[in-house]
């Protein structure tokens, strides 16, 4: 009853083809973007901001990269890590090349060195499908790795190895660097993932989408039809690590400050497959609750033992994280191998139905 | 042109120059061969019958040796260690079967291997729990392992084999014919290829699923357990070798995904390669490029036979 | 050559000259398959085969299974490449025929076993069949404006057409794994008609149908043949439909090209019965 398209008549495909054709979905949307943009920030404090909305948010937005390029499109990649990496590097150096230009430019900039990199490590899908293509992400990941550790000039010869962020400023207000507030920086991260959030739900619904789908479905069949499959294949992977790549910058700019090789490392990579494969392959919205989920959960374990008042040392709340991830995701594929996207659209079927299931 | 000299020339005259070093070189590579060998042969086997792609192989090693050396530290004799983590092993491949696999049967082969990057994060915690994250020895005296090394004066220096490596490479040999054996005459052999073949038409003539998984995780873990064992021989048990295993990918790609002779001749051309490749033209790009070396020969390989080197040709049809 | 203008009794009945500017249904040669061999190792799949298919008409080649059929239209469009042999299409000589070739000069095809995108709905699936003719840049697709905005509209409003056509309306945005068989092979028709095809190969569009479901296929063939005047390839077992639809009938076994003709000289010929009935061939 709550929830149903009855009597919602479109007169034009315009209206059927909006991102959300059904009233009570755009309701909701405004619901969570005014919870994004307005009470979050109000009632929030910074160990919030900065532990949970601000790294949720950058996840999500890698999440997406990946989900493109595995979800839409077939591929399965490993290395995006390695992608976020050459994001965060590229941003970097263009900061120190270029103190000037503002760091939000540097930001969507950063994103095109990464797509670069996805391109070539892409090339071997051409002729290379399945796990076998994992190992083609599996090169790149661990040769990223080796990079940004051997290649000084990345890292400007610092003798930490590592990347630090200087103070950066928007209309005069500090947005990255020791000096931002948390507040700034998650409203700066929050409005570049809805913007590209936005991208993507377009490009997916589009014909690029389409293209992307129907490689993954059955590949021959695609190329029967006229879709080259070598451009689009590339296109996803240019378009997927761009967001990887996006989400590398954000994640040192507006969240850690400072990075090294091991923020990029292979774990990352599996993070964020975690997140893309809980949440939903192909589903933008399931790279949100995949990220929400996998992020949040070790934060949750963290505080029970805290909440129940049963004091355990911090390796074995480490042990527990792992064991509790790896059996709730086996446990997930089990109950539902399609993810949280499906689950709620079998909630929403249900709500067709309620409270009358007949 | 120094740059083409260091590439292409100079590597070639060390070798020629200190054979002896090129021996030495080459035997490392042979017994890093070895290991990803092992490792490749327990993805193998289990992508074979189940068509999954064990991605907690290399995790299933450290828990196998972790548990061996934990069992003695407890006080236990070696042997009667190494009989209980054989136990623990089929424990395993029971849970494994009984929690995960069944099911999941007949979905796609990505949700699986999930499940099974699942099952590599609860045996990281579940063994850093048990055991502790720190490495650990390996109770190789304990277990009359050989310790010493043949030295030899040949080729103008000194070339040193340890005893340990040649064991590995014969436990491996021994292991490999046990399998080759095992998979072709035998009755169990014959419903695991029917299985690896076509799940719905094995069970179509009575062939029980479980039954063929458990015993073939069962073999895997012996296999991962002897792995274990060496590699612990060699270095350290620590949780650091779940990432060295990955190697066996590359291992895979070359000798192809369903191939027991694949996966050792796949090993033992990635372990001398990579060993070359670092010893001879790693420092001209700042060394440490083992890491990557593997993945890009194996990239290189599938761009000329995407079918792996004991792979049939595949025709598409529609 | 006959003259298939006469031969097309059970269609004249029905249907008028469609096209009013030829004069007639069935027009010039379009597509030429020039001595064409092709095989996989040392099976041979196709042995030395021509035949032609003319601009308008409905050409059926039929064969027992494993005479060479699907691989004659695989040919075709280019999804395998003959060792030997030319393929005319348009007065053009496509040797070799690439996939994306036949599908950018408007071959289109369904398949034997159904290739659809299982994970997208029938409008998606439907939708694939126009991507040729859309040419939104990324910029514009990413930001829903102009051609990327302005295309999608328009090829709906196209897709919507075939769904009514093929009375498929209900299940629009339905995922097509989750279809039964009659209906998945109605939606790759769609597709397929999406592209606005010259040259349509149909690989055995009825298989596995049960009358009803044959005699709407049957008629969405015929219509699709004359309102828009589709040449149409088909590979079908059902000899009565064959008989009924097709102007001409090329009949192929083991490879090999048995005979040519109209449905009636080819329902005719000693060798095709033998073929069929199972005379002994050595």
């Amino acid at each position: 009853m709550l929830y149903r398209e009855t009597g919602q008549f479109k007169t034009t495909y315009l209206a059927d083809m909006a991102i959300f054709p059904i009233r009570q979905d755009y309701f909701l949307m405004i619901g969570i973007l005014l919870f994004a943009y307005v009470i979050a920030p109000l009632v929030m404090n910074d160990f919030w901001l900065n532990s949970i909305m601000i790294p949720t948010m950058i996840f999500a937005l890698a999440a997406i990269g990946l989900n493109i390029l595995t979800g839409y499109t077939g591929q399965l990649s490993l290395g995006h890590g390695g992608f976020m990496g050459v994001g965060a590097y590229a941003c970097y150096k263009l900061t120190s090349y270029f103190p000037d230009v503002n760091i939000i430019i540097h930001i969507f900039l950063s994103g095109f060195f990464a797509a670069a990199v996805g391109f070539v490590f892409g090339l071997p899908s051409l002729r290379i499908k399945g796990f076998y293509l994992a190992v083609a992400t599996l090169a790149s990941q661990f040769f990223l790795e080796w990079a940004f550790g051997r290649i000084a000039w990345l890292y400007n010869y610092n003798d930490s190895g590592a990347i630090e962020v200087s103070s950066r400023t928007l209309f005069d207000i500090p947005i990255a660097g020791a000096s931002a507030e948390p507040v700034t920086r998650y409203f700066v991260v929050l409005a570049i993932v809805t913007f590209l959030t936005w991208i993507a739900l377009n490009l997916v619904r589009g014909r690029f989408g389409r293209c992307w789908m129907a490689v993954r479905d059955m590949d021959i069949a695609a190329e029967l039809i006229g879709i080259k499959l070598l451009p689009t294949k590339l296109l996803a992977f240019s378009v997927s690590s761009y967001y990887a790549g996006v989400a590398g910058a954000l994640m040192v700019f507006m969240w850690l400050g400072a990075a090294e090789v091991e923020s990029f490392d292979i774990n990352h990579s599996f993070l964020i497959l975690f997140m893309v494969i809980i949440g939903g392959l192909g589903s933008i919205l399931g790279s949100f609750l995949g990220a929400i989920f996998i992020w949040n959960l070790p934060v949750l374990l963290r505080a029970i033992p805290d909440m129940i008042g049963v004091n355990i040392g911090a390796a074995t709340v480490e042990h527990m994280t792992f064991m509790v991830t790896g059996a709730l995701i086996i446990f997930f594929l089990i109950v539902e191998p399609h993810g949280f996207a499906r689950l709620w659209q079998i909630t929403k079927e249900k709500l067709r139905l309620w409270p009358f299931p007949y | 042109m120094e740059i083409l000299h260091g590439i292409f020339i100079d590597p070639f005259i060390t070798m020629y120059e200190l054979p002896d070093l090129l021996v030495q070189v080459l035997w490392e590579g042979f017994v890093a061969g070895t290991l990803y060998s092992l490792i490749a042969l327990g993805f193998v086997l289990i992508f074979k019958a189940s068509g999954v792609f064990n991605f907690a192989q290399g995790i299933i090693v450290v828990f196998g040796a972790l548990s061996l050396v934990g069992l003695h530290s407890l006080g236990i004799p070696a042997f009667v260690a190494l009989f209980l983590c054989i136990g623990i092993m089929f424990a395993l491949a029971w849970l494994v079967e009984f929690t995960v696999l069944r099911r999941l049967v007949n979905q796609d082969p990505i949700i699986l291997f999930m499940a099974t990057i699942g099952l590599n994060y609860f045996l990281i915690g579940f063994g850093e729990g048990v055991f502790g994250g720190e490495p650990k020895t390996m109770i190789t005296a304990e277990l009359g392992l050989p310790t010493g090394a043949f030295d030899f004066d040949i080729l103008g220096g000194l070339v040193s084999l340890q005893q340990i490596d040649i064991t590995a490479a014969v436990t491996a040999g021994v292991m490999v014919g046990g399998l080759a054996v095992f998979f072709n005459k035998t009755r169990i052999g014959r419903g695991l290829r029917a299985v690896a073949d076509d799940h719905q038409a094995a069970q179509s003539v009575g062939i029980s699923l479980n039954h063929i998984w458990i015993v073939v995780w069962f073999a895997a873990g012996i296999v991962a357990l002897a792995t274990g064992v060496m590699w612990g021989a060699r270095s350290d048990v620590s949780f650091a070798l779940s990432i060295v295993a990955l190697k066996a990918l590359p291992v895979l790609i070359l000798g192809g995904f369903t191939s027991i002779s694949g996966a050792i001749v796949g090993g033992l051309i990635i372990g001398i390669s990579e060993k070359m490749a670092e010893f001879y033209w790693g420092p001209l790009v700042g060394g440490s490029i083992e890491s990557w070396f593997p993945y890009f020969l194996a990239l290189l390989f599938l761009w000329f036979r995407p079918q792996g080197l004991f792979g049939e040709k595949i025709i598409e049809r529609v | 050559m006959n003259d298939t203008v006469s031969n097309n009794d059970q269609m004249a009945a029905g249907a008028p000259a469609v096209d009013p500017t030829a004069g007639g249904r069935i027009g010039d040669v379009i597509l030429r398959v020039n001595e064409i061999s092709l095989s996989f190792g040392g099976v041979k799949a196709i042995n030395d085969v021509s035949f032609d298919i003319k601009k308008g008409e409905v050409r059926s080649i039929i064969g027992p299974n494993g005479a060479g059929k699907s691989s004659m239209l695989n040919c075709i469009n280019g999804f395998y490449q003959p060792q030997v042999g030319h393929i005319w299409y348009d007065g053009v000589d496509y040797t070799p025929m690439r996939p994306h070739l036949a599908a950018e000069n408007g071959i289109a095809r369904t398949f034997q076993n159904i290739a659809l995108f299982k994970g997208m709905s029938t409008l998606d699936n439907i939708m694939t069949g126009r991507i040729l003719k859309q040419k939104a840049s990324l910029l514009e697709q990413a930001l829903y404006i102009g051609r990327g905005k302005s295309e999608e509209l328009e090829h709906r409003a196209f897709v919507e057409d075939i769904i009514d056509f093929l009375e498929i309306q209900a299940i629009r945005r339905t995922p097509v794994g989750r279809l039964p068989y009659g209906l998945q092979k109605r939606v790759e028709l769609g597709r397929a008609l999406a592209a606005e095809p010259t040259l349509l190969l149909l690989d055995e569009p009825m298989a596995g149908m049960n009358l009803e479901e044959k005699e709407d296929m049957s008629r969405y063939i015929i219509d699709v043949n004359e309102q828009y005047g589709t040449t149409i390839a088909l590979i079908e077992h059902d000899m009565g439909v064959v008989m009924d639809l097709s102007d001409r009938v090329v009949v192929l076994d083991h490879g090999s090209k048995l005979a040519d003709g109209t449905p009636d000289e080819v329902s005719a010929n000693q060798n095709v019965i033998d073929a069929y009935l199972g005379v002994a061939h050595e």
